[in-house]
């Protein structure tokens, strides 16, 4: 390809999101509204047990009686949504058994995508460049989720082998009910807030893990979330488990069509880290973000939380968020057990008339417990961008540790940078270390790097890169790379 | 791009400053630049001195197409092409490098990472293809060794925690990598030690092939010992107040700016 061809070819993919395609399949829908008749025809389609009915059902009337939260920063706003013209049910009418059988159009959706559903030893998402090791091209399986249901599941075979579970929701709970009804709900009540009741009710889909003691899972697990159907929400349910002294390292990526009316994605990911045990937890979110003017775009509504519940445990978030219309997250961790440790560690973009209100919440409740927080905010166009983080040392929390390191960066003069750190110490021997910045893209460093020829727009995205390194070097090698050219791409038209 | 002026045989400079005004974007009511006249040929080495305040680092940045200066009146020609038209990336894509009295420091993004992406918008610049992770570093070994400058540098972030004299080392450096065929070394000589200003300009000299221009300035005698300039001119607010050859380093050297009539504590409250 000739440098024209290419440069063509490159502005162009960067002008327009380049996964806001739809795949014109054939799917079975629920009907729009949401009543106990919604829940029971989800539950039905999955043939699921009947306390597991019960569970969705006392979510469903709990949320009856609940509010939207109002509390979220958020300058624009957002039109009232009506969760009664949604649609909590969309699948593709053939259920798959095997590869062989999945809908060859959602296989070409996922190849689009650079999703691989055949088990080759192929890269997730990335075309691979030179700065990615060849050591770093692990196989990564992949559970795929499209709309509602899990389309495939790769390498469960060999993991097997290693003794981990990973399987979509619905297997799992087919399979291995008795996992499943001791952990669901127990990081995140059904009862938990407005959107994680509602996906108590309403979820659908998602993934399971369970690495068994002293196991650690021999690859990368990964679930890739795609949002194809018009007018529906997509509310999946991830629960990991780590057994004492297991390890497991788990990436979440999504996508959805360009659409000019919102969509709803209402998540809730609980992790248990046992005894010793470490779970890694990395997500590159990149819905679709809306247009400049605000127009379509996901709401991003998700409660992550995870317990680090024996002694010596790790809990590690690592999060790149640079789609949606609005995001409202706070991938959390409960300290319980003693010498456990929280991690989290985020980027947050906000470009066009996007808005974020993302951070964490971690919970000291073990002695010399330790949390970090690295938070890096990054504001362009008119994207509006919050941090809000709680930081909880409880009574019996002896010489537990916070570090919180908040920085934001501004790029032109019609964004925003918002911060709201909470901190709430109730133990003398605990200790808190706050750092926070905000900057504009320094005039200096950008003549700097122009004067070595580089365009102004990637000099910003090379200067962007630069301050998420801290976050960036938390990512799992091919994560990394993907992050550094999402982010270049989620800049395109922020500068000039 | 590359013309020879109208067939005449006389060699086209590789820079020519035609009686250059430059004042402040934000101030236009204070002119820095007050009529420069500067020619350098291909192959020439150009010296400006010139007491602090006068105006040295301006015409530097200007040249580089600094953004917060305005030209008033004049011109600037690079192989004969008007530059007002272009950015900073594309005077450094056609071959102007600056390297700067005070170098940036830019966390989080590698030297490697940086010079990776200046390398590669130059060659797209150039229409070419980029290169490979393991040509690049095959031309950066070959560079630090050419220069002198440790490869582990490289991995640094730019600039980041570097000392002054590694700074300035590093921007002549990247001057080698990026193979600029005219380099302007503001001050690249102060701060530096006894031997890395020898280094320093051993590099500059190979990179010395009778097409490439240098434009240095500095407030030492010194460094012209190791760089030998052809020209050697006196900027005094604003204005180039007298040129000459190499001798006129040493005559600065020995009288100062006094004899043209600038008093000591003017220059030093500038
Ligand atoms: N961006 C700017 N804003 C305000 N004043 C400026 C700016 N750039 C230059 N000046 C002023 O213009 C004059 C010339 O500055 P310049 O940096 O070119 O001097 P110099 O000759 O390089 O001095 P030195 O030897 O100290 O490096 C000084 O009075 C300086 O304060
Ligand atoms: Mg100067």
């Amino acid at each position: 390809m000739t440098s024209t061809e290419e440069v063509a070819r490159l502005s162009h993919e960067r002008r327009e999101y380049k996964y806001g395609f739809v795949t014109d399949i054939e799917q079975e829908f629920a009907s729009p509204g949401l009543d106990e008749g919604t829940v029971r025809f989800i539950s039905a389609k999955k043939q699921e047990p009947e306390w597991l009915l019960e569970w969705r059902l006392k979510a469903l009337r709990k949320w009856q009686e609940m509010t939207e939260p109002t509390w979220v920063f958020l300058p624009y706003g957002h039109p009232p949504i009506d969760y009664q013209a949604i649609s909590y049910y969309a699948a593709p009418k053939q259920a798959p058994k095997s590869l062989e059988e999945v809908d060859p159009k959602i296989l070409e959706t996922y190849e689009k995508l650079g999703i691989p559903l055949s088990e080759t030893r192929a890269l997730l998402g990335i075309e691979g460049g030179p700065e990615t090791p060849a050591e770093a091209r692990r196989a990564v399986a992949v559970d795929a989720v499209f709309d509602s249901v899990s389309v495939k599941t790769t390498f469960q075979e060999e993991l097997k082998k290693a003794g981990v579970i990973f399987c979509s929701m619905s297997e799992a709970v087919r399979e291995h009910p008795e996992l499943v009804r001791q952990y669901l709900g127990s990081v995140v009540p059904y009862s938990d807030n407005f959107f994680a009741t509602l996906n108590s009710a309403v979820f659908s889909d998602g993934s399971f893990v369970y690495v068994p003691k002293g196991v650690k899972c021999p690859m990368e697990l990964s679930t890739y979330f795609r949002i194809n159907a018009r007018n529906t929400g997509q509310f999946e349910r991830t629960l990991i488990v780590a057994d004492e002294g297991a390890e497991v390292s788990y990436l979440e990526g999504c996508t959805a069509p360009v659409r000019d009316e919102h969509q709803l994605h209402a998540a809730v990911v609980e992790l248990v880290a046992m005894k010793g045990a470490y779970i890694k937890y990395s997500t590159i979110q990149n819905w679709y973000p809306g247009d400049e003017t605000g127009k379509g775009g996901i709401y991003n509504f998700v409660t992550k939380r995870g317990i680090c519940k024996g002694d010596d445990s790790r809990i590690s978030w690592t999060q790149v968020e640079t789609g949606s219309a609005i995001t409202w997250k706070y991938p959390s961790v409960v300290l319980q057990g003693d010498r456990s440790k929280g991690e989290f560690y985020s980027v947050a973009l906000t470009n066009l008339r996007q808005q974020a209100d993302t951070g964490t919440k971690m919970i000291h409740i073990g002695r010399d417990t330790k949390s970090t927080i690295v938070s890096k905010g990054i504001s362009a166009g008119e994207g509006q961008n919050t941090y809000r983080g709680l930081v909880q040392m409880n009574k019996g929390a002896h010489r537990a540790h916070n570090y919180t390191q908040c920085d934001s960066i501004l790029i032109g003069d019609k964004c925003g940078a918002h911060t709201f750190p909470y901190v709430d110490i109730r133990n003398p021997t605990a200790t808190a270390e706050h750092e926070a910045s905000t900057t504009k893209i320094a005039e200096d460093q950008l003549f700097y790097c122009t004067a070595r020829g580089i365009s102004e727009e990637d000099a910003v995205s090379l200067l962007v890169n630069g301050f998420c390194k801290q976050v960036f070097s938390e990512l799992p090698m091919e994560f990394a790379v993907e992050a550094n050219k999402l982010l270049a791409v989620s800049l395109e038209g922020s500068v000039g | 791009m590359r013309m020879k002026g109208n067939g005449s045989m006389s060699p086209v400079p590789l820079l020519e400053i035609r009686n250059l005004h430059v004042r402040l974007e934000d101030e236009p009511s204070v002119e820095i630049l007050k009529g420069i006249d500067l020619k350098i040929m291909p192959g020439e080495v150009h010296s400006i001195m010139g007491p602090n305040g006068s105006g040295k680092s301006t015409l530097a940045q200007v040249l580089a197409g600094k953004e917060d200066y305005e030209i008033v009146e004049g011109q600037i020609l690079f192989k004969g092409q008007d530059l007002s038209d272009l950015g900073p990336d594309e005077r450094a894509n056609s071959g102007i490098f600056l390297a700067f009295q005070y170098p940036v420091e830019i966390p989080g993004v590698s030297a490697m990472q940086f010079l990776k992406a200046a390398v590669n918008a130059k060659r797209a610049f150039e229409g070419q293809g980029e290169l490979d992770a393991g040509a690049l570093l095959r031309h950066f070994r070959a560079k630090a060794l050419q220069i002198n400058v440790p490869f582990e540098m490289l991995k640094r972030n730019v600039n980041e925690g570097f000392s002054g004299g590694e700074k300035k080392r590093f921007e002549i450096f990247q001057m080698a990598v990026l193979d600029s065929v005219l380099g302007i070394l503001d001050e690249s000589d102060s701060g530096l030690d006894i031997d890395a200003l020898r280094i320093v300009s051993e590099g500059v000299n190979s990179m010395r092939d009778g097409t490439r221009s240098f434009l240095l300035i500095t407030h030492y005698q010194r460094l012209l010992n190791y760089i030998v300039p052809d020209r050697v001119h006196v900027l005094i607010g604003g204005r180039i107040v007298k040129s000459g050859g190499k001798d006129l380093a040493l005559e600065l050297e020995e009288h100062g700016y006094a004899p043209f009539g600038v008093n000591e504590s003017a220059v030093a409250s500038a």
